[in-house]
């Protein structure tokens, strides 16, 4: 089943964006995830896909373009990463808003300025309450799965809400990995051709985007949150099906180790994949840690991280983003908010790091695993701490 | 003046709040909206039909004897007929 490839984890996503047959796919270049279009454009161009590739002037058009294409029915994709993102942001809440399928790739990287394009999730955390559905893939495999899922997802009559699956730039988007490709029939038989709720078609007429005066915006705004709370139960079963076609498993947040852990590390997109590492390491040594990996980041987990915290007495979060002047990093800031009416619930350590492109390595989570688990227990617990920053 | 209908509870707000009957925003009676409303001084209107032209809202209509008015269920008082109309025949008084 599949074809084993190795392959950049970008032009994987190209390649697995290609395997669902959009109609439509705008997108402007911006690094890192530039590599995703330009190699859709190939595509598209080698006449491996039959699709409409429109070479727009900037991301607020690319978004637009792509809503304007699935208001008339079409599947649409579209990439981009931070400023991009920001770009977009006006037309963000207004695809969903309108329950349009869109699917993104996002290709994380930090907010200018400074000016950078490494990776860290300050994009996708401005965009958090635009409505969208925000997957996290940790690996390239991931990438090409959630891509593949994503479009099932948004499409489904019980969801129609635009989806991101977020890639970290640079640590995903430029790394070349071994990964298997689900052949085209495999994917057709997953994914069915779009049959949209409404189009803008002559024949039947209707108006999307419309306004909404004071006496019905509440409701809508009440109905689009339903919407989101409700697509964790297609979520689930789309990976439950995906399961039984492809073998791989996808869970909201994924346990690694985490039997009779007393201390559990929460990480979001590639970092999980260094954390693995550090936990075997200390795991070998009989230190009792186990690491959650959260994939699912809008609708957020809520029962899942309640069971998965289960027994753990110290949870430590890491977030590669800051809310500045509020409570640390987003993450964290999630996961208090979650635990705070429980009976009982772990001891909550947020790290921030590995910003803007700041190697995070093996070591960093042996030390800062340590640190929690070594710590005096009179000392003040602070909020939130800033890891590997000089001068701290 | 027959008010449009909202839906009774969120959970009858359709998908994206998609419209699907055409022209139901005649449903909607702006002229509520309306602070000042346009009123034709017959003996300086010459018929020319600006006002008709550029009603914003579409709502001002010729009667059978050639000359305008305003539909007032929909007339939200913009006063741009008023300000087109170049023999001055249109005067936006205040409502109440």
């Amino acid at each position: 089943m599949g074809k084993r490839k190795g392959m950049e984890i970008a032009l994987a996503a190209a390649e697995a964006a290609a395997l669902c047959r959009p109609d439509v796919i705008a997108a402007y270049p911006i690094t890192p995830n530039t590599h995703i279009p330009e190699h859709l454009s190939d595509i598209v161009a080698e006449g491996r896909l039959d699709a409409e590739f429109i070479c727009v002037e900037s991301e607020h058009s690319a978004l637009s373009a792509c809503m304007g294409a699935s208001g008339a029915g079409a599947r649409v994709f579209t990439a981009t990463s931070s400023q991009g993102l920001l770009y977009m942001a006006e037309i963000m809440a207004i695809a969903s808003s309108m329950r349009l399928p869109v699917v993104m790739a996002l290709g994380n990287r930090a907010l200018s300025g400074p000016l950078n394009i490494w990776n860290d999730h300050s994009d996708i955390m401005s965009q958090r309450d635009t409505g969208w559905i925000s997957l996290f893939a940790s690996h390239g495999q991931e990438v090409i799965d959630m891509m593949i899922q994503a479009f099932r997802i948004a499409e489904d009559r019980d969801v129609m809400l635009p989806v991101n699956v977020n890639l970290d730039g640079f640590q995903l988007t430029h790394v070349v990995e071994v990964m298997n490709f689900p052949l085209q029939e495999e994917v057709d038989a997953f994914l069915p051709v779009y049959k949209p709720y409404a189009s803008l078609h002559p024949d039947h007429p209707c108006s999307m985007g419309t306004l909404g005066l004071p006496e019905i915006f509440s409701e809508a705004t009440r109905a689009r949150e339903a919407a989101i709370v409700n697509s964790r139960k297609t979520i689930l079963k789309v990976w439950d099906e995906w399961e039984k076609r492809f073998g791989r498993r996808y869970e909201p947040i994924e346990s690694y180790k985490m039997e009779g852990a007393e201390f559990a590390v929460l990480t979001m997109g590639s970092m999980g994949e260094t954390a693995e590492v550090a936990i075997d390491a200390l795991r070998e040594k009989g230190v009792p840690v186990g690491l959650l990996k959260l994939k699912l980041w809008r609708p957020f987990p809520y029962e899942d991280l309640k069971k998965a915290v289960k027994g753990v007495k110290s949870l430590i979060v890491m977030d590669r983003a800051v809310s500045f002047g509020g409570p640390g990093g987003p993450v964290a800031s999630e996961i208090r908010s979650a635990l705070y009416d429980e009976p009982s619930r772990p001891d909550l350590t947020n790290y921030i790091f590995g910003l803007g492109g700041r190697d995070v390595t093996v070591e960093d989570f042996i030390a800062m695993i340590d640190k929690v688990r070594l710590a005096d227990k009179k000392r003040p617990k602070e909020h939130y701490e800033f890891y590997g920053v000089r001068g701290e | 003046m027959a008010n449009k209908k909202w839906p009774e509870n969120w959970q009858d707000v359709t998908p994206g709040c998609i419209v699907s009957e055409p022209g139901s925003a005649s449903q909607y009676h702006t002229g509520d909206w309306r602070a000042q409303k346009p009123i034709w001084d017959n003996t300086k209107c010459i018929k020319c039909g600006v006002c008709y032209i550029f009603c914003p809202e579409g709502c001002i209509i010729e009667k059978e004897d050639g000359f305008f008015e305003a539909d007032l269920d929909y007339c939200k008082g913009c006063g741009i007929c008023a300000h087109e109309c170049w023999p001055l025949a249109i005067k936006m008084v205040e409502e109440g």
